[in-house]
């Protein structure tokens, strides 16, 4: 009866949205009067994961899924689910929920609602709250199948410690066929993703050409921020395609968004919508990005960066 | 090699969003409908398919007839034959079950639909088609190719890119990087011409529960001024995002 909420961890260490998509689904445990189960792959530490809410751990260590293969882990999370008799499942927003969600969806007969934002309103009928239309809305959707999967937005629920003691189990799922394998995987390990990012710093067309990124990836590192741009900046080729933000390109649902020599074009601010502290600069006080930020600053970037990364090494050095 | 294109038909991105009948539904006055941005580069990549290594390729919506514009759209692209399954799409997995009816009764080798809508952005539509059909699947595909049955494609992840392999029949959950923007096909004179005489069948809807429902649309809140801060008053920038936003 336990609500199942699958963890994500890196290396053997937890991702930030697992132990968000954990207090959630203590929330929603709470709600049921039941308790949370979660499961991981080749996790180390999963102790931690009592501290969001978790009652119990189910560690999977199978060999063939020692990395992300998104059958093999809908079969092996399907079959948790039955043996648990689970009526919820939480995944993330990552691009490895997504991708894992609605083959169990389709596996488990369950209904799936993605990019939730809050807590259900009410477990019967299941109702919860969910971005559509690229950020321009929310929309309030019933779950109405006997089980129900729910996929939490980035930093829409935020992180809930408790104290609490997670017990800890081994699960050997029976895989039979992973569909798809992996060749290779190119990640550059030392750069913040802007999945995972807490801050993004992002640029437009205002920065004139490529040349003139060092700022902003020396303001991101100061930041610890991910960096992101405009989609005609990536089209021009001054940065990768993985860059690109907005509504045809990632979303962001960051603490702070940084906008530098952006307009702020609806297509961007779609996409963008969902952080919750935006900053804009830019020399045109006319800026359509002016209406959607919470602070701005009307000036030439080319001045006003660097100052603002000094400004910010004296701040940290401080802290 | 048959392609099935799923293609969505979606507000174009600069619409405004607005609701009506006590904000349950979607207030189409006004709005122009578009070829949902992941499907265009979907379909792009599968006329490459049909250029290179002469594949057939099949466009689907599943919709009521106001969507036959879109599908009459990219039909003048370039795909061969157009099908409408009359349906209204309610929920996720309804239209996903009439795709893998299609998918089915056609025997399509690889399926290509976007990673996400932009109207609804369930992102379940291709893997429930992949799930409900028994095919391999690839989501976030910024890279296919094929050969013979076996395909290579890289998929983006959280801060990178995996490089996958894989035998058809497929589903792929396509975007942006499947092509380059600047390879976008657009209609000319000739492909619009020609569209008028190509097939586009209708087809009748298989039985389908919805396993969701939406209930109600509402608008993020409006937004409060903006705080400028002086170009030359930096500190004071630090100082908010520190003590009033707290975000650094
Ligand atoms: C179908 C479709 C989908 C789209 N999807 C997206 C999307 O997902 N994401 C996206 O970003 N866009 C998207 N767009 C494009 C969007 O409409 C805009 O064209 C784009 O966002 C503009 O990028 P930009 O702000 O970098 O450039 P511009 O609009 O050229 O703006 C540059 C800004 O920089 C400022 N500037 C110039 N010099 C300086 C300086 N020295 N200091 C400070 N500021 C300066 C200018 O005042 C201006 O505001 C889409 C468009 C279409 C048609
Ligand atoms: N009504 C529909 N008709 C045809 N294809 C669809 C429909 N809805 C979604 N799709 C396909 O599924 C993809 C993802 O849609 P969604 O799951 O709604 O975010 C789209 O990019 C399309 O390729």
């Amino acid at each position: 009866m336990s609500v199942l909420v699958y963890t994500e961890s890196e290396e053997g260490k937890f991702k930030k949205v697992a132990l968000e998509v954990a207090s959630y689904a203590k929330a929603v445990a709470n709600q049921l009067g039941t308790t949370v189960t979660a499961i991981t792959f080749n996790a180390e530490q999963v102790s931690e994961l009592g501290n969001y809410g978790v009652d119990k751990v189910l560690n999977i260590s199978n060999s063939e899924l020692k990395t992300f293969n998104a059958n093999g882990y809908a079969e092996a999370i399907k079959q948790v689910a039955e043996k648990e008799g689970t009526k919820v499942v939480i995944l993330s927003s990552s691009a490895n929920s997504k991708y894992i969600a609605p083959l169990l969806a389709v596996g488990l007969q369950a209904g799936y609602a993605s990019n939730v934002i809050e807590a259900p309103s009410s477990t019967s009928p299941f109702t919860v709250k969910r971005t559509a239309f690229t950020n321009k809305a929310f929309e309030t959707m019933t779950i109405n199948t006997e089980v129900k999967i729910v996929g939490v937005s980035h930093n829409a629920f935020g992180l809930v410690e408790t104290t609490g003691n997670a017990s800890a189990e081994n699960f050997s799922p029976s895989i039979s066929n992973l569909q798809v394998q992996v060749e290779s995987v190119d990640k550059a390990s030392n750069k913040v993703s802007i999945a995972d990012a807490d801050i993004v710093v992002s640029a437009g067309r205002g920065l004139k050409g490529p040349e003139n990124w060092g700022m902003i990836e020396e303001l991101a590192s100061v930041l610890g921020a991910a960096t992101a741009c405009s989609k005609p900046v990536s089209d021009l080729g001054w940065r990768p395609h993985s860059e690109h933000v907005g509504q045809t390109g990632k979303p962001v649902a960051a603490n702070l968004y940084i906008a530098i020599g952006i307009s702020g074009a609806i297509q961007h601010l779609a996409g963008i919508n969902a952080s919750k502290v935006k900053v804009v600069i830019n020399n045109d006080p006319e800026a359509p990005f002016f209406k959607a930020a919470d602070y701005g600053v009307v000036g030439d970037a080319f001045v006003v960066v660097p100052q603002l990364i000094e400004k910010l090494k004296t701040f940290k050095a401080q802290q | 090699m048959k392609i099935l294109v799923c293609i969505s038909h979606v507000p174009d991105t600069t619409s405004k969003i607005n609701f009506t009948e006590g904000d349950t539904k979607f207030d189409t006055n006004g709005v122009q409908f578009v070829i949902n941005p992941n499907d265009e580069f979907g379909l792009t990549r599968a006329m490459w398919f049909k250029e290179k290594q002469g594949a057939n390729v099949t466009v689907v919506n599943v919709g009521g007839a106001e969507t036959e514009p879109t599908l009459r759209k990219a039909l003048a692209i370039g795909a061969d034959a157009a099908i409408r399954v009359n349906r209204a799409a309610t929920d996720g997995f309804s239209v996903a079950k009439q795709l893998a009816q299609v998918v089915k009764d056609g025997g399509y080798d690889l399926v290509i639909a976007g990673r996400e809508s932009i109207d609804y952005n369930g992102g379940m539509v291709p893997g429930m088609i992949a799930g409900l059909t028994n095919a391999n699947f690839i989501n976030n595909c910024i890279g296919l190719e094929i050969e013979g049955t076996t395909a290579k494609a890289i998929r983006e992840i959280d801060g990178g890119k995996e490089t996958l392999s894989t035998t058809l029949p497929l589903v792929i959950g396509g975007q942006k990087g499947l092509v380059e923007e600047s390879d976008l096909k657009i209609p000319n004179m000739r492909g619009i011409m020609m569209a008028r005489q190509k097939p586009l069948t209708i087809l009748e809807p298989v039985e389908a529960t919805a396993e969701t429902t939406s209930v109600k649309f509402e608008k993020p809140a409006p937004k409060g001024a903006v705080k400028l801060i002086a170009p030359d008053n930096l500190d004071a920038l630090v100082d908010l995002l520190h003590n009033e936003a707290k975000v650094i």
